[in-house]
């Protein structure tokens, strides 16, 4: 097995090694029900789509991604562990990669659990299933991001309740500045280039232009760079900070 | 094999503080060298620039022969670190960790059982081989610590403190240990205590303020200390030496 194959199985399996894991997909799951059906009304808007479902998605992720990956590096280093990790013959940027793909999968996983709402929309109907299939994807993309964002302030500190506030803060930033209200802000004293490069960088201006369906090529290599960017930042962070 | 370690003129600062100024290594194969000196001299820095976690500031490490700067990954092969505290993951058991740590260190599939029994065996682990190592005593996470160090045979071991905290006899046995494994590894330890240095050291090198201030054998540290010095004479050597170097001015 390769070095990052060997750091994602260990990293996957403690995720179910505490109740965590249970926790999470339980409240995870709760919640898409309570936003889909009450706050979204599936069944009020008489539509066979999942909008309902994936508008919440980013505020949903909000909350849970921070929690996959506060533990990420933070407890390494509160253990001690990561002398010992950082140590082994393994490049540093495979821990860092098979972390980040075991959290990621983590959340793939209760994303999956979904599926029964897409059953029952299609059975209900006939909706347009390249729409879910795209809102699906836009729904793992904005995870990574806020997965990747999560691992770079973990690698930052040794206590995983300031990694999980300081990641929902930034995460809520970089959903933020896709939203007309705070873009309208902008404009009244920025150049319309500068508004447009602000939105530009939203994770919500990306996650919106999927979810309709049409995955574009902007969008694809707007999230594959900004994990990219993450990953290679947690590295940095991760030399910098391991001995403080 | 002759020489494994050789470090030169190692010097790390955090900032404006200078924890280690200039600490030069060189340890053979067969040499048990005992790290001495006070807290804060730059005992667990200079090891943990030795395994490359922390990187120096100036001066450069070779390790069975690779520069750890220029080959990381091939001189980490070379090498086994206990480090301060004996850190573990505390939800695996024993053997789920030794087996992440034995395919990290890409030790082949079929080799990772006979390898574990072995240490398993040698470090009297196996009563508890299957137990979550968070319920684990002291002594026994100290010997877990000991055996991820020791699971690929290195030519090179590296242990911060590696007696620290355990019972007279579980600090017995892992003297013991080291003892036999002495022979014909180059080990470096660090330690508090005096008598472990007699009893397991070939060589002790004492660092104050960041400086060598020793390097000899157990008999020659003794032999610091006055004659008139009947009790206690390596506390007393060890006070002499230390105290004068951490008088140098800042």
């Amino acid at each position: 097995m390769s070095p990052w194959g060997t750091i994602f199985r260990r990293e996957f399996t403690g995720y179910f090694a505490t109740p965590l894991a249970a926790v999470f997909l339980v409240v995870f799951l709760f919640l898409a029900g309570i936003f889909t059906f009450s706050m979204g009304g599936l069944f009020e808007r008489g539509q066979a789509d999942l909008r309902s479902f994936f508008q919440f998605v980013p505020w949903l992720f909000l909350f849970l991604a921070p929690a996959l990956s506060m533990r990420l590096w933070a407890e390494e280093r509160r253990l001690g562990t990561i002398e010992i990790l950082t140590t082994l013959p393994i490049p540093l940027s495979h821990a860092v990669v098979g972390k980040f793909l075991a959290a990621w999968l983590f959340s793939l996983v209760a994303l999956a659990l979904t599926l029964p709402l897409w059953l029952t929309v299609a059975w209900l109907g006939d909706p347009d299933q390249g729409a879910i299939v795209a809102g699906y994807i836009a729904s793992a993309m904005v995870s990574g991001i806020f997965l990747g964002i999560g691992g770079c302030v973990s690698a930052a500190t040794k206590n995983q309740v300031i990694a999980f506030v300081v990641t929902v803060v930034l995460c809520f930033l970089a959903l933020l500045t896709g939203f007309p209200l705070v873009l309208d802000f902008f404009r009244g004293w920025l150049p319309q280039g500068a508004v447009d490069a602000i939105a530009g960088v939203s994770v919500m201006t990306h996650f919106t232009s999927l979810m309709r369906g049409v995955v574009e090529f902007r969008d694809v290599v707007y999230f594959a760079s900004a994990i990219y960017g993450l990953l290679l930042a947690t590295n940095l962070m991760i030399d910098w900070r391991k001995g403080a | 094999m002759g020489e494994l370690i050789n470090a030169r003129n190692l010097v790390k600062s955090f900032g404006e503080t200078q924890a280690v100024r200039g600490v030069s290594l060189r340890v053979n194969a067969g040499e048990v060298v005992g790290f001495l000196g006070p807290n804060g001299a730059g005992k667990t820095t200079t090891m943990r620039m030795l395994t490359g976690f922390l990187d120096p500031t100036a001066g450069d490490i070779a390790l069975n022969g690779l520069l750890l700067h220029e080959d990381p990954i091939r001189a980490r092969q070379s090498f086994g670190y206990l480090p301060e505290g004996a850190p573990a993951y505390p939800d695996m058991t024993v053997r789920e960790y030794l087996t992440f740590i034995a395919r990290a260190r890409g030790i082949p599939a079929r080799r990772i059982a006979e390898r574990l029994d072995a240490v398993v065996a040698r470090i009297h682990l196996r009563g508890v081989v299957d137990q979550v190592i968070d319920t684990l005593s002291k002594g026994f996470k100290r010997r877990v610590g000991i055996a991820q160090a020791i699971l690929h045979d290195p030519p090179i071991l590296i242990m911060d403190e590696p007696t620290d905290g355990l019972d007279p006899n579980q600090k017995h046995e892992v003297r013991e240990l080291i003892r036999a494994m002495g022979s014909t590894k180059a080990i470096v330890l660090s330690t508090h205590i005096l008598e472990e240095v007699e009893a397991v050291c070939t060589r002790a090198i004492v660092i104050a303020a960041g400086r060598v201030v020793f390097d000899g054998t157990p008999a020659d540290f003794e032999r610091k200390a006055p004659d008139h010095v009947t009790r206690n004479r390596m506390d007393y050597a060890f006070r002499a030496m230390t105290a004068a170097a951490s008088e140098v001015p800042l």
